[in-house]
C-alpha cells in the first residue's frame, strides 16, 4: 500500500513510520506545520511544533530512506483547533484540542489530501489498537490514546494505521534505540502544543482579555470571590479558585455561566452528577441500538466507569453513570467503550458533554 | 532519475573532481613561507588569475568566500557600513524585492539593527528592474549607501540589464552590487564592462564545489569586513584559503564560461520544448517570468535553462511530491530551511496572486540535461497535474 506517515518529530511517529516500512508499504513521511509562528528550537515540553521537531522527523525519514515533506496546515489548524479552543472556553465549556485536531486535521484535512494524492492509508504514532476496523485501547494503559481517537468514523478508521497499539511505550523506545534514531530518548510531549509555556489561563487571557465576574457558593448563594474570566475554570476544578469560605471545606467548580460570567462552586457532596446529556454522537462502527450498557470516559485521563446510554434530546444521548461522577465538564467528550479485558476495551463512539443532569432530575448547566 | 533542479545545484564537472582530488592530497597553507606554503599559494593564485580572466575581472578584484550567501552578506553589509562611515547621511539601501534571501535578509537585518532605510524598487511583471525605476528611486543619491539588483533571478530566471542599472547608479555616485549566482556560466558576465562595483558568484551552480564562491569587488570599492583575522583576501575576508576549493572553483568557472555559448543554445532548445510541451498538454499552465524569446541588452532576457510555470488549482508542493515519486526532481522555488512551502516572494513581487505563487514549479536545466529528461516530464505531467488538482489547494 502507499502509506502516508504523519511524523511529528517524536519517537512514537518515528517508530510507527519505521514499522510501516518494515511491513513492506511504500511510505512517504509528512510533518505537519501547524503553528503560524514556529520557533526555531524546541522549548519546554512541546514536542511537535518547532522547526527543530520537523528536522527530527526529517532525520528519521532520511534514515528510513523515505521521501519527506512538510505540509503547512497552520491556517486550518488555527481556524479549526486554536480558534475553536478559545471559543469553547469563552462559551463556558472545556474543549479537548487533541481530539479536535484528530477530527479536523489529522484524519480530515491530512487524510483527504493523502487520499486525493493517491495514498491508501495514513499511519500515525497513536497508542491505540486498530484491528479489523475495531478501535481498542493500547496494551499500555498509561499511554493509551484511544480517548482522543474516539471521534473517528468508520470511514476514517478504514484509512488509518496505528501500529503501536500492541506494544508498550518502553518497547517503542527500545525499537527506536535499536534503530539508532536520535529521537529514541526524546521526552514525551504533553500539555497543549500551541501553548508553548503551558500556561493555558494566560493564553486565554491574552486572547479573550479580562472578563471579570462573581464566584458564587452553591450552598449559600453568596458571592465568595471574583475572577478575571470564566475561561480560567473547568467544572470539577478544585485548585486556584481564589475563594474564601468560612467553613474551610474544599470547594469545587460546579458550573460556569458565560452570560452572567458566574462561576458556581460547591462542596464535595454537591460536586457529583448522576448523568449527562450530550450532543449528537459519532460512532466508530455500526450505530448501536439504544439503550445499551457500556463504559464511559469523560476526559482524557479519567478512569472509565460503567454507564447506561439512552436516547437524549435532539439526537443526543443521555449517559447515566452507575455511580455519581465529579468533574464532568461541558465541552469534553464522553467516549463510550465496550469493556474487553482480553483484546482491549473497544471504542464505540463519543459525544460532547452538553450539560450535567442534576440529582433532582432537573437539568442544569 | 530525471534531475531538473540545476539551479539548486548542478553535478560537479569531472575535471573539477580531478583537480580538487589532486590538490587535497597536498599539504600547505597558502600563507606559510616554506616550500609547501609556496606551492599552495601558487595553486591558489594561479586559480585566481584564471578565474578573474574568465569573468573579466582583475585578480586583485577577486575575494574568495564560502559561497553566494557569504558574498551577498559581505557586499550588502560591507558596502553599507563603509559608505555610511564615510558619510553618515548614507543610510538608504535601494533593492529589489525579488532578490535572493541572502540579500533580502541582510538588508532587512541592517534595517532592524543598524539604522538602514530600505527603498524597494518596483519590479516589472516579468521580474525585471528597469533603469528609469532605479533612477527615480535614487533621487540625487546623496543618502544612498548602495544598490543591489540581481543579474538573473534564481526562481523565474529573469535577467535585468545590469550595465544600464550600474550607469544609472554611478550617475549619482552610488555603488551597485549584483547577485550573479545564477547568471555566471549561463549568460555572458564580464565584470569590467558590467560596471558593477561588487558581484556575487558561487561555484556549485556551474559544476564546482559547494562552499566555494567569490565576491568580485572593484579596487576602489570600500567594503568593511565581516570576518576579521589573518588579513587574507585584501583584508576584507580573513580565513585560511581553501586551496582545493579555490582550484575547483576556478576550473569549473573557466570550463563553464568557455562552453557557455554552445550549452546555452542547447539548453534553451530543450527548455523551449519542455515549456511548449507542458503548455500543449495543460493549456492553462502559465509561464512565469520573461517570455521565452525575450531579449535584454543584446542577450537573452531569461536564463536558458529556466522553466518556471504555475498550474492553477494545483499546489506546488503536491506537484513536487508527485513528480518526486515518479523520479523527477524539480523545485517549487527556493526551499526554506524548514521545508514549509510558502508562496514565492519573487512571484508576489511581480504582482502575482498568492494562489498563482503557491501553484508554481521550477524546472531548471543544466549541463547534464538531455532530451530524455524533457520527455520524462512530458510523459507524466498531465496525470500529475490532474492528481494535484484533485487534492485541491489544501485550503478552503
Amino acid at each position: 500500500m502507499r502509506v502516508l506517515a504523519a511524523m511529528s518529530g517524536g519517537v512514537d511517529s518515528a517508530v510507527a513510520a519505521a514499522l510501516a516500512v518494515d511491513a513492506g508499504h511504500d511510505v512517504t513521511g509528512v510533518h505537519l506545520a501547524l503553528s503560524q509562528n514556529r520557533q526555531t528550537l524546541r522549548s519546554g515540553s512541546r514536542g511537535c511544533c518547532s522547526v527543530e521537531d520537523s528536522h527530527d522527523a526529517r532525520r528519521v525519514a532520511d534514515e528510513l530512506g523515505i521521501p519527506f515533506y512538510v505540509w503547512d496546515l497552520a491556517d486550518r489548524f488555527t481556524e479549526d483547533v486554536v480558534d475553536d479552543f478559545v471559543a469553547e472556553y469563552a462559551a463556558g465549556r472545556t474543549p479537548n484540542p487533541c481530539l479536535r485536531c484528530n477530527e479536523k486535521i489529522k484524519f480530515s484535512a491530512v487524510l483527504d489530501r493523502a487520499m486525493a494524492l493517491g495514498f491508501d492509508a495514513v499511519v500515525t504514532g497513536h497508542h491505540a489498537r486498530l484491528e479489523d476496523g475495531e478501535l481498542r485501547r493500547s496494551v499500555d494503559a498509561a499511554k493509551d490514546q484511544s480517548y482522543v481517537l474516539g471521534v473517528l468514523t468508520p470511514e476514517q478508521l478504514a484509512a488509518a494505521m496505528f501500529p503501536l497499539g500492541s506494544m508498550t511505550k518502553d518497547r517503542v523506545r527500545e525499537i527506536a534505540a535499536e534503530r539508532g534514531f536520535a529521537v529514541a530518548a526524546k521526552p514525551d510531549s504533553h500539555d497543549i502544543c500551541f501553548i508553548p509555556d503551558g500556561d493555558t489561563r494566560g493564553f486565554l487571557a491574552r486572547r479573550l482579555g479580562s472578563l471579570p465576574g462573581p464566584v458564587v457558593d452553591a450552598g449559600t448563594g453568596q458571592q465568595v470571590g471574583e475572577h478575571d474570566g470564566t475561561y480560567g475554570f473547568t467544572v470539577g476544578q478544585r485548585k486556584g479558585l481564589g475563594v474564601s469560605v468560612g467553613d474551610q471545606r474544599p470547594r469545587y467548580v460546579l458550573g460556569i455561566e458565560p452570560v452572567t460570567r458566574t462561576v458556581t462552586v460547591g462542596t464535595a457532596d454537591l460536586a457529583g452528577v448522576p448523568a449527562v446529556r450530550t450532543g449528537v454522537p459519532t460512532w466508530t462502527g455500526a450505530v448501536p441500538e439504544l439503550p445499551f450498557a457500556a463504559q464511559v470516559q469523560v476526559r482524557a485521563h479519567a478512569a472509565p466507569v460503567d454507564c447506561r446510554v439512552h436516547a437524549g434530546d435532539g439526537g443526543g444521548l443521555l449517559v447515566e453513570f452507575a455511580e455519581e461522577q465529579r468533574g464532568v465538564a461541558p465541552g469534553q467528550s464522553a467516549v463510550l467503550y465496550e469493556a474487553d479485558p482480553v483484546r482491549g476495551d473497544r471504542v464505540l463512539g463519543q459525544a460532547a458533554v452538553a450539560m450535567a443532569v442534576e440529582r433532582s432530575g432537573a437539568v442544569g448547566q | 532519475m530525471t534531475y531538473l533542479d540545476h539551479a539548486a545545484t548542478t553535478p560537479v564537472l569531472p575535471e573539477v573532481l580531478a583537480a580538487m582530488t589532486e590538490q587535497l592530497g597536498r599539504v600547505g597553507n597558502a600563507s606559510s613561507l616554506h616550500a609547501s606554503g609556496r606551492a599552495a599559494r601558487r595553486a591558489a593564485e594561479q586559480s585566481r588569475e584564471r578565474f578573474a580572466e574568465a569573468l573579466g575581472a582583475r585578480p586583485s578584484e577577486v575575494l574568495f568566500t564560502g559561497g553566494g550567501t557569504e558574498s551577498d552578506n559581505l557586499a550588502v553589509k560591507g558596502l553599507f557600513w563603509a559608505r555610511r562611515e564615510s558619510d553618515p547621511r548614507r543610510r538608504r539601501i535601494v533593492v529589489s524585492p525579488a532578490e535572493h534571501h541572502a540579500v533580502l535578509d541582510s538588508v532587512e537585518w541592517l534595517a532592524r539593527h543598524d539604522g538602514a532605510e530600505i527603498t524597494w524598487l518596483p519590479v516589472e511583471p516579468s521580474g525585471r528592474v528597469l533603469p528609469h525605476a532605479l533612477a527615480e528611486a535614487l533621487g540625487d543619491g546623496s543618502d544612498v549607501a548602495l544598490v543591489s539588483v540581481m543579474w538573473a533571478n534564481n526562481e523565474i530566471g529573469t535577467i535585468s540589464d545590469v550595465p544600464a542599472l550600474a550607469d544609472v547608479a554611478h550617475e549619482v555616485g552610488v555603488p551597485l552590487h549584483t547577485d550573479a549566482v545564477q547568471a555566471v556560466g549561463q549568460v555572458p558576465v564580464d565584470f569590467e564592462t558590467s560596471g558593477a562595483d561588487a558581484l556575487t558568484m558561487t561555484g556549485h551552480k556551474l559544476g564546482g564545489p559547494m562552499g566555494a564562491g567569490a565576491l568580485l569587488l572593484r579596487r576602489d570599492a570600500e567594503c568593511t569586513p565581516l570576518l576579521h583575522g589573518g588579513g587574507q583576501e585584501r583584508d576584507v575576508r580573513s580565513g585560511t584559503l581553501d586551496v582545493a576549493a579555490i582550484v575547483g572553483l576556478a576550473v569549473a568557472t573557466v570550463a563553464a564560461v568557455g562552453s557557455r555559448a554552445d550549452r546555452a543554445a542547447r539548453l534553451a532548445g530543450l527548455r523551449d520544448r519542455l515549456v511548449d510541451g507542458i503548455v500543449a498538454q495543460i493549456p492553462d499552465a502559465q509561464l512565469n517570468g520573461a517570455p521565452l524569446g525575450d531579449r535584454v541588452n543584446g542577450g537573452p532576457g531569461r536564463l536558458p535553462g529556466n522553466a518556471h510555470l504555475s498550474f492553477p488549482g494545483a499546489e506546488g508542493d503536491a506537484l513536487l511530491m508527485l513528480l518526486d515519486a515518479r523520479g523527477i526532481e524539480c523545485s517549487t522555488g527556493s526551499a526554506c530551511s524548514a521545508g514549509v512551502a510558502r508562496p514565492s516572494h519573487v512571484l508576489l513581487a511581480t504582482g502575482a496572486e498568492a494562489d498563482r505563487a503557491r501553484s508554481s514549479l521550477r524546472f531548471s536545466l543544466g549541463h547534464t540535461s538531455t532530451d530524455a529528461d524533457v520527455d520524462a516530464v512530458l510523459d507524466v505531467i498531465a496525470p500529475v497535474v490532474e492528481r494535484a488538482r484533485m487534492a485541491g489547494m489544501g485550503r478552503r
